[in-house]
């Protein structure tokens, strides 16, 4: 019990410092929001005027503290930028639960698309003996690893979407128009993310097996008679599996928080994209939910990694 | 009031009677189109995402591209930069530019189904004037000192100052009376089109309007204009068939499309002005003789053949050339290729032999700026200027350099609307908007004179005067109007070029 109230008190600490650290930054930083939303024809009435709106013309502290009391009250602002209709500006709570579906589905296919993969291949890499297929392993996942994102998707774009005619490219249906239609579209993308990851962690539980493999325990389970199948998913696997587990950990965390680049490459309106483009506009109130949101994803799951831990290997919980 | 109508209805000077309706407005650049079937959809990329539904707020080039298949204002463009009657059939404007009398045409009609009143256009006037609330949401506008119904088809405004080109601003939006405080309005206009939805980061959906006035327009059932992945991606989502029309092109991307069948690429000139802004406040540009080594120093062939295939029209000062009577072609003073020795001799008289540093900062997301200022920068390391290039991000060059003005010299475009006086009117010593701080008391009075002259001759006369003005003091390097490339799909055909930032879709349709 002592354990989830400190968990939570360095959640609830870490979440105002970083909250506060944006909001610093974006004092800091040139730009001007009016200035950046009426661009260079604006009236100096109607800057007034909309910086008065906004609320800019009070001191910065006390524009921090009642953001941050709103949001405590659950009222998470509305957006400088994002108009929902004629007269009202797009709640922020309403803009990013549009856009949230998409990267967690998105999160969720990339993670189908590198557990399916990168577990039986490394387990194949830690077995083969033949050095043909230990060196072809070893260069695919180097140069999957060292492809830069941006040029990845565009890749996958050209030869799925050009070259093999599986989707079109920019094709993006919305969840709630076309489910499957969306998920569909989503498949290449997802495969975009999951690509170096696979190879990231296939490389990585490789070498957990390999560790694995030459340790004491796995020679006593041969000489009691278990089958090589046996000893290697039974025994090795659920050992060598410990570091591959954090380091999943960071992956998840990582995509999960929005895949900045690939949300660009592929025109999927995620949260990526919106932070991408809030940033640049100055939308002060998106931005500092969106980073709140990572922040949370992040801890987050290193807490359920922790969690699993104890779950995995129940030595941790008894010390 | 009638009395007054009367006077100047006889002594009125400036009469534009326009005659819309269906004869007009179509059939002149897409041929015959009694065999156009109409129906079909479209799907146009664009690059940014909207700033506002509200036709008076929104402010960015790409938004009001858009809303201008939505909306309309009394007068509205043609695709000759022309101004033609919209919402209102015709109007006069009194002998002395004060009091402009506009008809409003017959069986005009919101997306909502009501006709339009004379009330909606006294809303929509005093909303963008700020006579509603204090507010003036137009600058241009804010001189509108009040609007009156005269009948249920005449509403005559009143100008605080005469200005022969304030007409071009009569181009804002009619809006629905009271439909800017309305909760949860949505955008409604008396335009070709009319809204059915907006996603942000996604698009924004329009229909076809079945009462719009002019008879037979448009012929699409549906627009899309989608936020396109990015400017790289769009070229794949060409070729992927999700979108059919793209305004956006880079040079090279259009000479891939150019290789297939599937698309074709047109070109046409924009409405942009791009120029090597020079800071004249700042040492070393200061001195006369620096900037004008700059402007001998610049090869704008080079620049457009480089970074703009060839597509643009090269330009000596603040003048559209589409805007061919006002226009006046001062290429020849500083030649269109550099002159390296006039310029170091230049430099030397000023007493900068071995050159200096130059900082050029450029925004980041302009990729043909920032190609352009490469080529500069190469061009001016021949006589000697050691340049060099600076990028920085859109919200701060706003803020530091446009209107803090706290630069040496800065690439961009600026994006001119109708109005001939537009670049000009920023060059004024005292403008807000002046932020190469050029200043010289000549320009200030002939400015000036140019306001208030109303023979269009006249005022022609003193544009070129100024113009010339601007060239003769270097006051900034200008470079060219780009090209706009875009690219058609093949199965799509009646698309109209605007001189204007503007994509009219009531015009397409679909050939197969």
């Amino acid at each position: 019990m002592r354990y989830f109230a400190k968990k939570i008190l360095t959640l609830i600490m870490t979440l105002f410092l970083v909250s506060a650290a944006a909001f610093l930054a974006f004092q800091v930083i040139p730009g001007d929001v009016v200035t950046s939303i009426l661009g260079t024809e604006a009236t100096p009435e109607r800057e007034e005027q909309l910086r008065e709106q906004l609320g800019l013309s009070k001191p910065p502290v006390i524009r921090y503290f009642s953001w941050a009391a709103d949001v405590l009250r659950g009222d998470l602002g509305v957006s400088y930028r994002y108009s929902k209709n004629m007269t009202e500006m797009m709640p922020v709570a309403e803009l990013i639960g549009d856009k949230l579906p998409v990267t967690l589905y998105l999160a969720a296919l990339s993670l189908a698309f590198i557990l399916v993969f990168s577990i039986p291949l490394g387990v194949i890499w830690a077995k083969s003996r033949s050095r043909l297929l230990d060196a072809f392993f070893g260069v695919t996942t180097q140069a999957a690893m060292a492809l830069p994102s941006f040029f990845l998707g565009i890749l996958v774009t050209y030869v799925c979407g050009i070259v093999l005619h599986l989707f079109a490219p920019g094709g993006y249906v919305s969840y709630q128009k076309d489910f499957w239609g969306f998920l569909r579209y989503l498949l290449f993308p997802a495969l975009s993310v999951a690509i170096p990851k696979i190879a990231m962690t296939a490389r990585f539980l490789r070498n957990a097996l390999l560790t694995e493999l030459s340790a004491d325990y796995v020679r006593t389970a041969y000489g009691k008679g278990c089958t090589g199948r046996r000893v290697m998913y039974c025994h090795v696997l659920r050992n060598a599996l410990m570091p591959v587990l954090t380091f999943l950990g960071m992956i998840i965390a990582e995509i999960v928080a929005g895949s900045i680049v690939i949300e660009q490459v592929f025109g999927l309106p995620g949260i990526g994209r919106l932070l991408v483009s809030s940033v640049s506009t100055r939308d002060f109130p998106v931005v500092e939910i969106l980073i709140l949101y990572i922040t949370f994803v992040v801890i987050f799951v290193y807490f359920l990694v922790d969690i699993l831990y104890r779950v995995v290997d129940p030595r941790i919980s008894e010390k | 009031m009638k009395k007054k109508l009367s006077s100047f209805l006889l002594t009125a000077l400036l009469i534009m009677a326009v005659l819309g309706g269906c004869a007009d407005g179509t059939g002149e650049s897409s041929g015959d189109n009694s065999s156009v079937e109409p129906g079909g959809s479209a799907v146009v990329g664009i690059q940014q995402d909207i700033d506002s539904l509200d036709p008076h707020l929104a402010t960015a080039a790409g938004t009001k591209e858009i809303l201008f298949n939505l909306f309309e204002g009394l007068v509205k463009s043609d695709e000759k930069g022309n101004l033609i009657g919209a919402v209102a059939s015709d109007y006069k404007i009194s002998e002395d530019g004060l009091v402009y009398t506009f008809t409003l045409r017959d069986n005009v009609k919101f997306h909502n189904g009501n006709a339009v009143t004379a009330e909606d256009v006294k809303y929509s006037l005093e909303r963008v004037s700020g006579l509603l609330d204090g507010t003036p949401l137009i600058a241009a506008l804010s001189t509108i000192t009040s609007v009156d119904i005269l009948d249920e088809k005449t509403v005559q405004v009143t100008v605080g100052s005469a200005n022969t080109e304030l007409i071009y601003s009569f181009v804002a939006a009619i809006i629905p009376a009271g439909s800017g405080e309305e909760e949860g309005a949505a955008p409604v206009g008396t335009g070709p089109f009319s809204f059915v939805s907006y996603a942000p980061q996604e698009s924004i959906v329009l229909k076809k309007n079945p009462d719009y006035w002019q008879e037979g327009l448009p012929y699409l059932d549906e627009v899309t204009f989608r936020i396109v992945g990015s400017a790289e991606t769009a070229l794949l989502e060409l070729q992927g068939g999700t979108i059919d029309i793209y305004p956006y092109l880079t040079d090279s991307q259009a000479q891939t499309l150019r290789g297939g069948s599937t698309h074709q690429v047109a070109v046409s000139p924009s409405n942009v002005v791009q120029a090597l802004f020079l800071n004249n406040a700042v040492a070393p540009l200061d001195d006369v003789k620096v900037r004008q080594a700059i402007l001998y120093a610049i090869d704008k062939e080079a620049v457009n053949t480089f970074v703009g295939g060839g597509t643009g029209s090269l330009i000596g000062s603040a003048m559209l050339p589409t805007l061919t009577d006002y226009y006046t072609d001062l290429n020849g003073v500083y030649g269109t290729t550099a002159n390296v020795e006039k310029a170091k001799e230049l430099l030397a008289e000023a007493g900068y032999e071995d050159g200096f540093d130059l900082v050029i900062d450029i925004p980041s997301n302009y990729e043909f700026h920032m190609q352009t200022g490469e080529v500069i920068a190469e061009q001016l390391k021949e006589v000697g200027i050691n340049a060099s290039i600076h990028a920085v991000e859109w919200s701060t060059w706003l803020e530091e350099i446009y209107n803090g003005r706290q630069y040496t010299a800065t690439i961009s475009g600026i994006t001119c609307d109708q109005t001939p006086g537009y670049l000009l009117n920023r060059f004024q010593t005292e403008s807000a908007k002046n932020f190469i701080n050029y200043s010289n008391p000549e320009y200030d009075a002939i400015y000036l004179q140019a306001q208030s002259a109303q023979d269009p001759a006249k005022k022609a006369e003193y544009y070129k005067q100024l113009q010339q003005l601007l060239t003769d003091d270097a006051a900034t390097a200008f470079l060219q109007v780009p090209g706009n490339l875009t690219a058609i799909s093949s199965r799509l055909a009646g698309y109209r070029f605007y001189p204007i930032y503007v994509q009219d879709m009531s015009t397409v349709y679909v050939t197969e």
